[in-house]
């Protein structure tokens, strides 16, 4: 039997709560860019929409308890950061394809990096409340 | 936007998220002086949204239209929320999670008046 000890408690609350915030910005950027002018730069614009599913399910799955969203929350904290390294490197190399910036680009410096250090803290926070194999 | 009310709105923002940060190192859980401090900033926010909306229907127009109602409604939904979650469990972290809420308002407010004088994203 596995247990999982509760990621929405404690300093948990607070990363929700961070969590949640970059939710709402990502979501509103990618809306807008998307509603409004799409074509300028469809990929830059998928992407920020990635980011804002990958921020969504996050901010739910840690607020949520139990093995299986603790299992959702490391898998989209582990795509977020790479997702961040990823975007991050491409928009320093190629700038063309990324005009306009997205929650990730140059590694979310117009986030003051908030998402590159996020995703670590978000994982280290998932290692102290890993679901515990408990024998019955 | 009118720049100075942009200011204060921020200003009291900074306040109140200060105010919670303090408090939270002095072990406080969320009180009533600090709830009423936050519905203060979102009055304001509140009345942000209604000069935002009169200077729009006075035929101002910012650099995205969009993206300037996305900022100034998303703003009103950050505070509620945030208190909401705050208080779902009363503990040390819901006095820091307040706090956070209130220090993204300024930085919502200031990316709302670059909006306004002519940034498009």
């Amino acid at each position: 039997m596995e247990q999982a000890r509760r990621t929405a408690t404690g300093p948990g609350r607070v990363l929700v709560a961070v969590y949640a915030i970059f939710a709402l910005a990502a979501t509103s950027r990618a809306g807008v860019q998307i509603g409004t002018k799409f074509h300028e730069a469809p990929l830059a614009y998928l992407l920020s929409a990635f980011a804002a599913v990958v921020y969504i399910l996050a901010t739910v799955a840690l607020a949520r308890g139990g093995v299986k969203w603790w299992r959702i929350a490391f898998a989209s904290c582990t795509v977020e950061l790479l997702g961040v390294l990823t975007v991050g490197t491409l928009s320093i190399f190629d700038r063309q394809a990324f005009p306009d910036a997205t929650v990730w680009s140059v590694y979310g410096q117009g986030y003051v990096f908030i998402p590159l250090v996020l995703p670590v803290i978000g994982l280290y926070w998932l290692r102290r409340t890993a679901p515990e194999r408990v024998s019955s | 936007m009118i720049f100075g009310f942009a200011v204060a709105v921020a200003g009291c923002a900074l306040l109140v998220a200060l105010w919670s940060f303090v408090q939270s190192v002095r072990n406080r859980l969320p009180d009533t002086p600090l709830l009423v401090a936050l519905a203060v900033v979102e009055l304001l926010l509140v009345a942000q949204l209604v000069v935002g909306v009169v200077l729009l229907a006075g035929g101002e127009r910012p650099g995205s239209i969009a993206t300037y109602l996305a900022y100034l409604i998303g703003c009103l939904v950050v505070l509620p929320v945030g208190a909401a979650w705050a208080l779902a469990e009363r503990s040390r972290s819901s006095t820091v999670v307040l706090g956070i809420a209130c220090l993204a308002i300024p930085v919502m407010v200031l990316r709302l008046n670059e909006v306004w004088s002519g940034a498009s994203a």
